[in-house]
């Protein structure tokens, strides 16, 4: 029986030089493996706030309501992005090209996908076009592709979608399908070396409102502050996000390969002390998918599966797992928003080519 | 005269230790020595023992290998730093966060002339980034050139397109001379432009402690009348020749313990295994794979700077001989503070009021040492506090273990005793003579290596980039003075990047061989 939440989250209404490490390792957390390192985006983004000034946290009702919200992330390959710096100018860019486009001011931005780097790298964004951010994101974690967010599932007008690189090219992209939008903006992506900047789903607040998920920054910010520096870390983590431990152990098997730009594969934890003789498997597609015992779900995508140091708290990355690590998995239920059948179709175990059905994390552990 | 002798010698925070070997490996001399705020008197003790323990046979001596701190040391106290410039090339791209920003002011004050981030660079694929800014190259240079001892340079991509930093360094023999010294960020570290830029930062800030370090052991070894050769050891378990030493100093920084590794894989025959280094404070856990360490995969901090060079994969605990307890015999408290070098007058069995695990171990039989018996009244906390560290010290090997199979254990180090021959989770447990003074016997037998890295695509040309990173790797070892003869790869990574059109992969390339013969 998984618990409720139990902690409110307080609403951040600024965010400052201080606050960056909790919201980058809140950030972590919601990757569930995936979404690309925050170490470097910290770096980033303390630099802007120390040069460009603090961020202040909106709820998307704060803004004019037909004032446009321009949703940001990076795409493309993290190894490349943390070669090739951004030139800090990318966003001035897309606001600009944006504004073209749809003639109309940019009042606020807000990070699509919350968990990893693309969850941190916005507040860098918005400290230096001084811009407020949404206290919200399209995921609620992290996903593979660019359709699986909740603006998708409740059918809000994706196109036209820009992106920019630090050179200063730029397209304009009106995709036929979310299928086409994946591959049409992977292609800039390849041309610009890798690594883009990207904003879809430009919408009017007003739009918005009802169909994100509500509290991402607050809720990031929180997890850092509750665990950080605790003795307690799993326990803490677990009464804040109403999650649930599924095994502490080691990493026993790693199997990784990649495949068709993506990292695919499984590790299996082998429970200690009173885990000890449990196994539980993970699979993986860029994020934590599916965890299984004995062939048993005990839950999978769209609620959230962590990889954490059990010392620390620390999420591992699927590409920073190694043997032997110390590791607690643990499983926490997605936003509503998640769990109706039309989003399941995009973002369930089918989605992701599992043969299963999504049971709530709720109901499998019962 | 053969020269087939050598001198391993390692400078530690608390003891210089040396030994001699000969060409069969055999011990011929050796002696632990403290450590002296002036350093080189410790290694002139050092040395001059053994030479006198040689007599007539220390003309035999050919080679010296060192292993130290001082270039981590520097680092940690901000002492004795060069000046250094530090170029970027790359721009428009990486505008965002300037060359040595995340620095600690400090650190930044002590080594910082000033830096600049100018065009030039490759994409992923070779594709220039932009044209290479060589006039802006040049006004930097002239502006720094009175106030600069070293110039770093780093340019986007360069593990795998290194032209422009080449081109650089051309520059910067034509500003200002070709005696500036320089360091490439290709010839440093890998992809990861702020974790590569700042190891080479710092190994340019090194060039002149590392040079006063060679020049301090030559004038010892000279005044002890001795002609012979001197390799530094590195952070992998292997040497390099000083001229090597000389342009990538950053690469002593964690030698100590990658040589103590390495020395209890000679005094056991062991390629596989958990070797645990006991000292008077703290105790470290590092892992033997076909005789070399496990490098540590995650970045790593050196004086608050974030790196991304190989470093043995370590975990250390707060635990050691000098560990003192505290609490009761119900709650023993273990650590973590340590008597350290105190432990002969403030340790319970030399007189002393403060209890220690070295007089946990008197008191439970498994030593005998020291001028006084354990006081009756103490012993039942010490005995459970030794309890209690036993099961630190099996955690830990827990955590280093991999895979289900059991590796056997070998416990080096002062405090070696702490490790019980039936701890669990290994094979076994032994406990090598000499295995006080891995670390300098780690230097002598060391071998010499080379690396190469780089992004390499699937296709026709795999197999022929492959055999190129091959031999560059190995040719590189021969420079730092391995024998042609012997030379082989001894490692190769390959580590796959996502979101590429062409199947691509990361090749980390190590080559290695044994000294040739003098």
């Amino acid at each position: 029986m998984s618990k409720k939440r139990i902690t409110a989250i307080a609403q951040i209404t600024q965010i400052n030089k201080d606050d960056v490490e909790d919201l980058a390792f809140g950030c972590a957390l919601l990757g569930t493996g995936g979404g690309g390192s925050v170490g470097g985006s910290i770096l980033e983004v303390k630099s802007a706030i120390r040069k460009f000034g603090p961020v202040s946290v909106v709820q998307l009702e704060d803004v004019a309501a037909d004032g446009l919200v321009m949703p940001i992330c990076g795409i493309g390959a993290p190894t490349i992005s943390f070669e090739m710096l951004n030139n800090g100018g990318e966003a001035h860019l897309l606001r600009q090209e944006v504004e073209r486009v749809f003639n109309k001011p940019v009042v606020a931005i807000m990070a699509s996908e919350i968990g990893g780097s693309n969850g941190v790298e916005p507040v860098m964004w918005a400290s230096r076009l001084g811009l407020p951010i949404v206290d919200a994101d399209t995921m609620g974690r992290a996903f593979p592709e660019v359709q699986m967010g909740s603006f998708f599932v409740r059918g809000l007008p994706l196109t036209p979608i820009i992106l920019v690189d630090f050179q200063g090219n730029s397209v304009t992209i009106t995709p036929t399908s979310g299928e086409s939008a994946e591959s049409e903006s992977r292609a800039f992506t390849i041309a610009a070396g890798g690594v883009a900047l990207m904003a879809d789903y430009i919408n009017p607040a007003a739009t918005m409102i009802g169909n994100v998920i509500v509290g991402s920054i607050s809720n990031a910010i929180a997890m850092g502050r509750a665990v950080r520096g605790t003795q307690e870390p799993i326990a803490r983590l677990t009464e804040l996000l109403g999650a649930q431990a599924l095994i502490t152990g080691k990493i026993s098997e790693i199997e990784r390969h990649t495949h068709g730009g993506f990292v695919r594969g499984s590790v299996t934890i082998s429970g200690t002390g009173i885990d000890s003789g449990r196994q539980v498997r993970i699979d993986i597609q860029n994020e934590n998918l599916v965890a299984k015992e004995n062939g048993r779900i005990l839950a999978s995508v769209p609620d959230l599966i962590s990889v954490l140091d059990t010392q620390t708290g620390t999420a591992i990355a699927t590409e920073e797992i190694k043997y032997a690590m110390r590791v607690t998995a643990m499983a926490w239920p997605c936003d509503p928003l998640w769990r109706t059948e039309r989003a399941l179709q995009t973002v369930g175990p089918r989605a992701f080519g599992y043969d299963i059905d999504y049971v709530p994390i709720e109901d499998s552990l019962r | 005269m053969r020269l087939d002798l050598r001198v391993g010698m390692d400078v530690g925070g608390t003891n210089t230790d040396a030994v001699v070997l000969d060409e069969n490996n055999r011990i011929l001399a050796r002696t632990k020595q403290a450590t002296t705020s002036d350093v080189r008197s410790g290694m002139q003790n050092a040395l001059t023992y053994v030479i006198d323990a040689l007599g007539t046979d220390a003309q035999r001596i050919g080679r010296v290998m060192l292993g130290t701190t001082h270039a981590t040391n520097a680092i940690l106290e901000r002492r004795s730093l060069g000046r250094v410039a530090a170029i970027r090339l790359g721009a428009p791209a990486s505008l965002s966060l300037e060359p040595m920003e995340s620095w600690p002011d400090d650190l930044r004050e002590a080594v910082c002339v000033d830096a600049c981030i100018l065009e030039g660079g490759h994409y992923v694929d070779g594709r220039r980034i932009s044209p290479l800014d060589e006039d802006g190259i040049r006004k930097f240079l002239s502006s720094v050139a009175n106030t600069v001892d070293a110039i770093a340079i780093t340019s986007i991509f360069s593990p795998t397109s290194p032209q422009d930093e080449e081109r650089a360094r051309e520059i910067v023999s034509e500003v200002l001379g070709s005696n500036m010294a320089v360091t490439l960020s290709h010839e440093i570290g890998s992809l990861g432009l702020l974790e590569r830029e700042n190891a080479t930062i710092l190994n340019a800030a090194l060039f002149g402690v590392i040079g006063q370090v060679i020049t301090a052991t030559q004038d010892v070894i000279n005044s002890a009348g001795l002609v012979v050769e001197m390799l530094l050891a590195q952070n992998d378990g292997t040497l390099m020749a000083l001229d090597f030493a000389r342009r990538f100093p950053i690469l002593t920084i964690g030698s100590g313990p990658a040589n103590s590794l390495r020395g209890a894989a000679f005094l056991t025959g062991l390629t596989n295994s958990i070797v645990v280094d006991v000292g008077g404070t703290s105790t470290d856990f590092g892992v033997l794979i076909n005789g070399y360490p496990r490098e540590s995969a995650a970045a790593v901090e050196i004086g608050g700077v974030r790196t991304n060079f190989r470093m043995p994969d370590l975990l250390s605990i707060a635990i050691g001989g000098g560990t003192i307890v505290s609490g009761t015999a119900a709650q023993p408290v273990v650590g973590p503070l340590s008597v350290g070098y105190r432990l002969n007058t403030d340790a319970l069995i030399y007189g002393g009021v403060t209890p220690t695990l070295t007089d946990a171990l008197v008191a439970e039989g498994r030593l005998q040492l020291g001028s006084h018996t354990v006081p009756q009244g103490e012993e039942e906390k010490l005995k459970s506090a030794l309890h209690s560290a036993t099961e630190s010290i099996a955690d830990a090997i827990d955590r280093v273990t991999v895979g289900n199979a059991l590796l056997p254990l070998i416990a080096v180090g002062g405090g070696s005793l702490l490790i019980p021959p039936d701890i669990a989770g290994v094979s076994r447990v032994l406990h090598p003579e000499n295995g006080d003074i891995a670390n300098a016997i780690g230097a002598a037998i060391a071998w010499v290596s080379g690396h190469w890295e780089g992004v390499v695509a699937h296709g026709d040309e795999f197999n022929q980039a492959v055999a190129n990173g091959r031999a560059i790797a190995c040719r590189r070892a021969i420079e730092a003075g391995a024998d042609p003869q012997l030379v082989e790869v001894v490692d190769q990574t390959e580590t796959p990047l996502s979101y590429l059109s062409t199947p691509t992969v990361r090749l980390v390339i190590k080559a290695a061989g044994p000294l040739s013969n003098l």
